[in-house]
């Protein structure tokens, strides 16, 4: 993942650089694909021809953007515009304030939740490859161990190690004030129902 | 619900897209220059300007573009503006 800031890919994607373009969709694409999926729950047809309509209305008003930091909030007000006309479109209600009920609680979650995926970015490779393949792409302890060459029983303690270490990345304060104990057992946590 | 727990959870709120949604969007700037190229004969071409008012679809396969949706309502703003 590209580690230049938002303001950076922006102004490297103003200049034509491709590259920074690929980034920036890699960054945004499943913050976009929440919104569409969650928040506004669109089903899976339409959500893939919105979120290439979002992309592509970046891609055009990339230039309009004022404050090149705002990335986030823009491409969020973008994805909701456009969630908001393809509902309207297929004749579904759209609230009078074109926002569903829970909608902003959703967006706040959203965001949260993208800085916290962002930050598997500065874990290990390892660590970051377990995380995203058990959390996010929802694959068994027995897919993980086989692709990684791991026994599936370790699995789930590199997964709880790796879980603190983002947690340590996330609260600095919180690792330190914890001093340099072992990493915490998987008892109580949503880990052991994928074998 | 401990830290650890709730990180879990956040990483599960944001689940990736299907890798071709995501490959397409990284398509769009060479898609955008490849329609830059088809807008610029369109203004040179009266028959091609109607060909692409008529059947826009016909067009972009004829030019080797995959008509997707975002693409067709792309070129179609460009042509509005």
């Amino acid at each position: 993942m590209d580690a230049a800031s938002d303001a950076e890919l922006v102004e490297r994607c103003r200049a034509g650089d491709d590259v920074a373009w690929a980034a920036l969709v890699d960054r945004y694409a499943r913050y976009v694909h929440a919104i569409l999926t969650r928040v506004y729950r669109l089903g899976q047809h339409d959500a893939e021809d919105v979120f290439q309509e979002v992309f592509a209305r970046i891609f055009e008003r990339l230039d309009t953007l004022r404050d090149t930091d705002a990335l986030r909030p823009w491409i969020a007000q973008t994805a909701r515009n456009c969630a908001v006309d393809a509902l309207r479109r297929s004749g579904r209600e759209v609230p009078v304030d074109e926002v569903p009920e829970g909608a902003d609680d959703g967006l706040a979650r959203l965001d949260e939740a993208l800085t916290v995926h962002a930050a598997l970015d500065r874990l290990s490779p390892e660590c970051h490859e377990i995380l995203d393949r058990f959390f996010c792409r929802d694959e068994s302890y027995r897919t993980i161990g086989a692709e990684l060459g791991l026994p599936a029983g370790t699995i789930a303690s590199r997964i709880a190690r790796c879980l603190s270490r983002l947690r340590d990345v996330l609260d600095p304060g919180a690792g330190r004030a914890r001093g340099r104990k072992s990493a915490p057992s998987t008892s109580g946590m949503q880990v052991e129902e994928r074998r | 619900m401990t830290p650890e727990e709730r990180i879990a959870e956040l990483l599960r709120a944001v689940p990736a897209p299907p890798q071709g949604w995501v490959e397409a969007a990284k398509e769009l700037p060479r898609t955008s220059r490849e329609l830059d190229a088809i807008l610029e004969r369109v203004e040179q071409a009266e028959r091609l300007r109607e060909l692409a008012v008529r059947e826009l679809e016909e067009l972009l396969r004829a030019e080797g573009v995959e008509p997707t949706p975002a693409v067709v309502s792309h070129l179609r703003r460009r042509l509005a503006s």
